[in-house]
């Protein structure tokens, strides 16, 4: 019953994971940009959440309200002044632009912050749990995370399977200059997309937040994570990402069940072995298409 | 009947190479204009320079009078100049009608509507919602030309459009172009077939290594005339 209780753990806990790996993946999908400063823009959001609950009294679901419009703001102003120029220069440059951001976050909120951990309230919903028998017992704000990433991941799906912004970002991924011949200015669509990415870090931010305590280089980790969610999920899928965001839950939960140190390690292992077997897979399937043709 | 379109002087680069030298022509309303030449002519690079893929290194490009030049690409679009790309680049993960339907990020209003296409390119009708990467190289132009339809263009940009086909699908497509003529849209056509540009071409302009050789109305051409200068035959005499 205790192995039952780990993996139920891991699938809420994947839900952090594949909160955090939303934006990632679709910043990665749309303009191939790795967003290394990912995980500092998260906390972003849930510093900017901490400041409305400490001085403006709200709980921290209500400083969602103004936080999720200024980090698309935020993310928009990002790609206009910064990744759009970066992106002209070839793609190593926005792996570059974006680490440059990383470290420059995360010392703007240790200046600002102090180096010391702060937490978010989570509310009545923190210590509420349902008792499914003596050995399981399944907490109400993880399945709350849980739900909110599915809800996320499916609504941007259907966004971008059936509005004309989804056709937009799905053409433009595709082919930039043709996307431009129809009528589309790619790089207004390159600024939704980040904006919708940085939104949904900050949304993640706040949830990771209201989990754990965070402090001003949480970012570095935190992106870890969300990047090894999205590469098990499959680069580029959304569904892919929740089932990547699982995966790798359910790796470190079962890990830390064996012995609580490989709790980490385990969900770093599953990642090397999906890496592993993918390059292999491609391998194979290079062979058989030159046994074809010879 | 007033010009629509006129480009002066162009000169467009690809790095070092000079592709369009000094390219001047007019477009009427309604004109159906034909570009011949051989392969690496600049034609291809004249039509995406007209449609704005491609920033001119000098000259002018004026559409309705007013001075496009300097235009992006999707404002050109807004302006009613649309391209059907050599080679077609439809967008592959994209269904046939989503294909479509992304063209009205350009905001024209007009006749042409997923329905009205559909009506135009019957073969459609059945891959609605079929993925382009699925469509066969006739259903993919007609696909193609479809798409710049639907931004309800004044002027249609069409490059190669037979290019790869089976003559009995260029067939296909010329008809429907045949009807869109008729139907009173300027086009610019890029085709290597010469027989078929000076069948449904009201004017012929012939380019040579980046200039325009010759230039006449379809029936003041002879067919001889234009293959010499297609060639660069009497070189001697037209430089």
């Amino acid at each position: 019953m205790t192995w039952v209780s780990a993996v139920v753990h891991g699938i809420l806990l994947g839900g952090v994971y594949a909160l955090l790996a939303t934006g990632l993946a679709l910043m990665f999908g749309v303009m191939r940009i790795i967003n290394l400063a990912h995980g500092s823009l998260a906390l972003i959001g849930a510093y900017m959440a901490f400041l409305f609950t400490e001085h403006v009294h709200v709980s921290t679901y209500l400083a969602l309200v103004p936080v999720l419009p200024g980090a698309l703001i935020v993310g928009y102003l990002l790609q206009r002044t910064m990744l759009e120029r970066s992106l002209r220069a070839g793609q190593l440059v926005p792996l570059l632009t974006t680490f440059g951001l990383l470290i420059v976050i995360a010392n703007l909120l240790q200046y600002f912050f102090s180096p010391d951990v702060h937490s978010l309230d989570e509310g009545n919903i923190g210590t509420a749990s349902w008792q499914v028998s003596s050995s399981l017992t399944i907490p109400w704000f993880d399945v709350l995370t849980l739900g909110v990433a599915v809800v996320l991941l499916g609504g941007l799906q259907l966004v971008l399977r059936f509005t004309q912004l989804g056709r937009e970002l799905r053409a433009t991924a595709e082919d930039a200059d043709t996307a431009e011949l129809v009528g589309i200015n790619a790089r207004a669509v390159y600024a939704r997309a980040t904006a919708i990415a940085v939104a949904t870090a900050a949304l993640a931010g706040v949830f990771y937040g209201m989990r754990s305590s965070f402090d001003p280089n949480a970012g570095a980790n935190q992106l870890l994570y969300a990047f090894e969610a999205v590469v098990i999920g499959g680069i580029g899928s959304l569904w892919g990402t929740l089932g990547g965001g699982i995966a790798l839950g359910v790796a470190q939960a079962v890990g830390g069940q064996i012995n609580p140190e490989y709790f980490a390690l385990s969900g770093h292992v599953v990642f090397l072995a999906v890496l592993v077997a993918r390059t292999a897979m491609q391998a194979r399937g290079f062979r058989l298409t030159l046994r074809g043709v010879g | 009947m007033s010009t629509l379109l006129a480009v002066e002087k162009l000169d467009v680069r690809h790095g070092l190479l000079q592709a369009v030298r000094q390219v001047s022509f007019d477009v009427a309303e309604g004109e159906t204009l034909a570009l011949v030449g051989a392969n690496g002519a600049g034609k291809t690079t004249l039509l995406r320079a007209i449609a704005g893929a491609h920033r001119p290194a000098g000259g002018r490009i004026s559409f309705e009078g007013g001075d496009i030049t300097s235009l992006a690409a999707h404002r050109r679009v807004k302006r009613g100049i649309a391209l059907v790309p050599e080679g077609r680049r439809l967008f592959q993960n994209l269904t046939v009608e989503e294909n479509l339907r992304v063209s009205s990020a350009a905001r024209r209003s007009g006749s042409w509507t997923v329905d009205a296409v559909l009506e135009a390119f019957p073969l459609l009708r059945p891959l609605r919602h079929k993925r382009a990467a699925s469509l066969s190289g006739g259903e993919q132009q007609a696909t193609a030309i479809g798409r710049a339809l639907m931004t309800n263009p004044r002027l249609l940009l069409l490059d190669e459009v037979s290019l790869g086909l089976a003559p009995v699908v260029v067939e296909g497509v010329y008809r429907s172009l045949a009807v869109l003529i008729q139907g009173g849209a300027t086009i610019v056509l890029v085709e290597q077939d010469l027989a078929r540009a000076m069948s449904v071409a009201d004017r012929v302009v012939c380019m040579l290594e980046g200039r325009v050789v010759l230039e006449g109305p379809r029936g003041a051409l002879t067919r001889e005339q234009v293959t010499e200068a297609y060639f660069g035959l009497r070189r001697g005499a037209t430089a």
